[in-house]
């Protein structure tokens, strides 16, 4: 357990990738199976083992310890898992082994338990187990490693090791299980490679890069198709040799949660599109917003109530593979119109394709991202209609430009300290904008935020709010802001409503901080009233805030 | 006489009125008392300073001969009397030269502890328990979560780093006063015998640290005049931590940044400074010194300033010790 633990460790705080790849070959390379093939699934997200519920996991720490320790010390590091395995206060178990807990034993003892076993083997392996060693057991059993390390580098790693290609270990990985015994034994040559018994594997899709100040000057926008960009996820379906597979954009197999979808699928290839929640456009019906989405993603199973309750589809955007083979060195347009063909003869309740935004000119676009004719589109995609399908993220052929937010100049009020690894700067800021009470012009706060802004940008504020601090209240600092005398912060959001739970009577919708302000005083701030004119007439009370 | 009467929390610092005197005051005042030579408590500026010689000699080193009007030596252990108090200063254990400092009047006596640490430092005295009615501590680590570990064992991870990646600079940020001097030190008490280069900001300090007879061994100035780049690889370079962030940085080979602190037992503060090595090494207590600290002197009353207060009153509390938090303002929390 301890090389795991420390493999972890240096793999979170590893920013190159040839440093990532060499840590996790070398532990590969001395590590004995299974632990490192229990290792690799739990990098790779394939392990499986029934997630403890971060409930259990506080309830066996207050046995142990004051809740209000607990909630000080959780505040400051920001992360459940880690904070236990920083404040938990071993108690020596009474045959009490001296040797290194192995991951096999880890995992095998976590697989063979009975689910009224669980709390009392939880407990008795963080006694046993110490500092990081326990923090990579928590971090296994809540199922969250988020070690920023990808199922793709981990893929690199073994190739790595083995001195084969990665693309090889990608088209086997879908067919093989932990402890992965036999990838291994084929990496270090003892044996033939695996045989390949699904070949329907995810392929890394093509991305776009935003577009910036400048970026369409010099392109004409005859070379360019327009297509609305969806506010769904990114998602690749895959249909061949009878094997059918939903992959989200990162990879992750997300079929379980959509047997809808795949069940309906009548072609055979890999199509790369949208995954929505309501109707399509051939049927005529509504495309539903993220919210509802949400209520059929991170499943595991879903029921047949749900499915009716939300029915997913998938928006067509481009064709990798169709019957006769690879399209991806296909110009676009080519891919689309075979993309078209496909669709018109599949279901039309969980299929249709992406339309097309005809446009003469930038001006032209840029007025319709602003102004989009579905509340589910989040800004526009531009492609290039002669690109190929390229995997990653080239500056070029495609491009994305989202729609505006809403600004408003607002004054900074409190700021508190942040979680995690923000923990040591002030970076939840509270700001106001200017009413009048009784006559006199006051700050009302009317929002919080707490991103937006860059490492250098938060260096400043801290530093502001360090310096400019008039009352602290635990975590807490109320800084001075008055009409010549404060921090002025340019604030987004995605929307405002009526809100009666807040003292300004508006609630903003994802608010960030998209600049700060220092050329404008305090007084030149806005308004209550400018606010309260952008709330969409008809709007009511938001629920959930 | 109650405590608060005789030392009470001030915008310029800790003030005791019957002697005339604020401790550590983060603003230039008539008489100052200091801890130690860290720039959050000792500034400059002041009318009278007292402090231990060599808090006094590190703040010339630090701010020039002339940091005050008037300095004034207070040797460990001997009363001293100011005003309507008497005032003793005893070895705090944080770095050279720190104190606490008692201040006593009409049979009650405070106990400051300014900044301290329980565990062995080669580099300085060791703390002195103190009996007293009222505690001051620090809280800079004051809170369950930090358990720093063994120094040797985070000494260790470095020398086997330098093994691992023996094409890289190791580049460990350290305090200027203390920290910097005591990662040397435990160096070479793992056996580290190389030569070590320092950056120019540590080289005064560490020059006085020699000549006050603790041995750092060989040093060398952390500069590229008249050497290849290579040179440093495999290499142990010790500055300031904000060095670097800095284009200093950039004249090593492939540079793997460690840094020494007890804030680097929390995975996300070594994330949040880019830092690749962390090595667990404090010169304050952890939560188990402190609140071992607080059983072992048992005062009437403890009072807990700069850190996080609150954990540190709630477990005075459980213990049923009476406890508030002195809110001072101007010293660095985050200081290490």
């Amino acid at each position: 357990m301890q090389a795991f633990a420390e493999l972890l460790d240096r793999l979170v705080l590893t920013p190159q990738r040839n440093a990532k790849i060499r840590l996790m070959a070398d532990y590969f390379r001395t590590t004995p199976d299974p632990d490192r093939g229990y290792a690799l699934a739990a990098i790779a997200g394939t392990l499986d083992i029934a997630a403890v519920k971060p409930a259990l996991l506080r309830q066996l720490m207050l046995e142990r310890m004051d809740p209000i320790l607990f909630q000080y010390s959780y505040d400051y590091v920001g992360d459940l898992a880690e904070t236990i395995s920083l404040v938990w206060e071993a108690v020596e178990p009474e045959d009490a082994q001296v040797a290194d807990l192995s991951l096999g034993a880890v995992i095998h003892r976590l697989q063979s338990a009975g689910r009224a076993d669980v709390r009392g083997l939880v407990r008795d392996l963080l006694d046993r187990l110490d500092g990081s060693a326990r923090y990579a057991f928590l971090k296994l059993i809540t199922g969250s490693m988020r070690i920023g390390v990808s199922a793709r580098l981990v893929k690199q790693a073994l190739a790595e090791m083995g001195g084969v290609e990665a693309g090889e270990i990608e088209t086997l990985w879908h067919g093989l299980s932990p402890p992965y015994l036999s990838l291994f034994a084929w990496l270090e040559g003892h044996s033939e490679r695996p045989a390949l018994s699904m070949p329907a594997v995810f392929h890394a899709v093509m991305l776009a890069t935003p577009v910036a100040e400048g970026d369409l000057t010099n392109l004409d926008p005859k070379d360019y198709a327009a297509e609305w960009k969806w506010d769904g996820i990114r998602v690749q379906l895959a249909n061949l040799d009878g094997t059918r597979r939903l992959y989200s954009r990162s990879g992750d197999d997300i079929s379980a949660a959509f047997p809808d979808i795949l069940e309906a699928v009548n072609f055979e290839g890999i199509i790369d599109g949208e995954l929505l929640v309501g109707g399509t456009a051939r049927t005529n019906r509504a495309t539903r917003t993220f919210s509802d989405l949400q209520q059929r993603l991170n499943r595991k199973t879903v029921t047949h109530k749900t499915i009716e309750d939300y029915p997913a589809f998938v928006r067509g955007y481009d064709l990798l593979f169709s019957r006769e083979g690879d399209l991806r060195a296909l110009p676009f347009s080519e891919r689309r119109t075979a993309l078209a063909g496909l669709i018109e003869e599949a279901s039309p309740t969980h299929f249709d394709l992406s339309p097309l935004v005809p446009f003469a000119s930038w001006e032209e676009i840029d007025r319709l991202r602003t102004a989009p004719p579905d509340p589910v589109i989040e800004g526009i995609m531009l492609k290039r209609w002669d690109s190929p399908y390229l995997a990653g993220r080239a500056k070029g052929p495609w491009f994305k430009w989202k729609r505006e937010p809403f600004n408003v100049d607002a004054v900074l009020m409190y700021a508190q300290r942040g979680h995690g690894k923000r923990s040591s700067y002030y970076s939840d800021f509270t700001f106001g904008v200017w009413t009048t009470s009784e006559g006199k012009d006051m700050l009302v706060p009317v929002g919080k935020a707490y991103f937006g802004f860059t490492d250098a940008e938060l260096e400043i504020l801290d530093r502001y709010v360090r310096n400019n601090t008039i009352e602290r209240f635990g975590p807490v600092r109320s800084v001075k802001a008055t009409p010549d005398h404060g921090f002025v912060l340019e604030i987004a959001f995605e929307g405002i409503n009526r809100s009666s739970r807040h003292k300004s009577g508006v609630a903003m919708r994802f608010p960030r901080i998209a600049r700060l302000r220092a050329d404008k005083l305090p007084r030149d701030a806005d308004r209550l009233e400018t606010l309260l004119a952008m709330i969409p007439a008809g709007a009511h009370d938001d629920i959930d805030g | 006489m109650k405590a608060d009467h005789l030392l009470y929390p001030t915008p310029k610092g800790l003030y005791c009125e019957r002697g005339g005197f604020y401790i550590d005051p983060v603003q230039p005042v008539e008489r100052a008392l200091i801890t130690h030579g860290h720039a959050d408590h000792a500034r400059a500026g002041h009318g009278a300073v007292l402090a231990t010689r060599q808090t006094l000699d590190i703040m010339a080193v630090r701010y020039g001969e002339a940091f005050c009007q008037t300095p004034e030596e207070a040797p460990l252990g001997k009363a001293m009397r100011i005003g309507d108090v008497t005032v003793h200063f005893h070895p705090a254990g944080h770095v050279l030269g720190s104190a606490q400092i008692a201040v006593e009047a009409e049979g009650l006596r405070i106990v400051v502890s300014g900044d301290y640490k329980r565990r062995r430092d080669a580099t300085c005295l060791p703390f002195e328990p103190v009996p007293c009615d009222v505690f001051i501590t620090e809280a800079t680590f004051g809170l369950p979560v930090f358990h720093h570990p063994d120094d040797a064992g985070e000494i260790g991870k470095l020398l086997t780093s330098l093994r691992q990646f023996p094409e890289r600079a190791h580049l460990v940020g350290a305090y200027a006063l203390g920290k910097a001097q005591r990662v040397i030190i435990l160096l070479r008490e793992a056996g580290y015998n190389a030569p070590i280069f320092i950056h120019g900001a540590l080289t005064k300090l560490c020059d006085y640290y020699q000549a006050q007879g603790i041995d750092l061994g060989a040093l060398e100035p952390a500069t590229i005049t008249g050497r290849d780049k290579s040179a440093f690889a495999g290499r142990v370079i010790i500055g300031p931590p904000s060095a670097f962030a800095d284009k200093w940085a950039r004249r090593f080979p492939d540079p793997m940044a460690v840094f020494a602190s007890g804030w680097m037992l929390v995975r996300q503060r070594a994330r949040q400074r880019g830092v690749e090595l962390p090595i667990v090494i404090s010169d304050h207590c952890d939560w188990a010194e402190l609140t071992a600290t607080i059983a072992e002197l048992r005062p009437g009353e403890v009072w807990v300033t700069h850190g996080r207060e609150e954990a540190l009153v709630r477990w005075c509390e459980l213990q049923g010790i009476a406890a508030r938090p002195l809110h001072l303002v101007g010293y660095d929390d985050e200081g290490e």
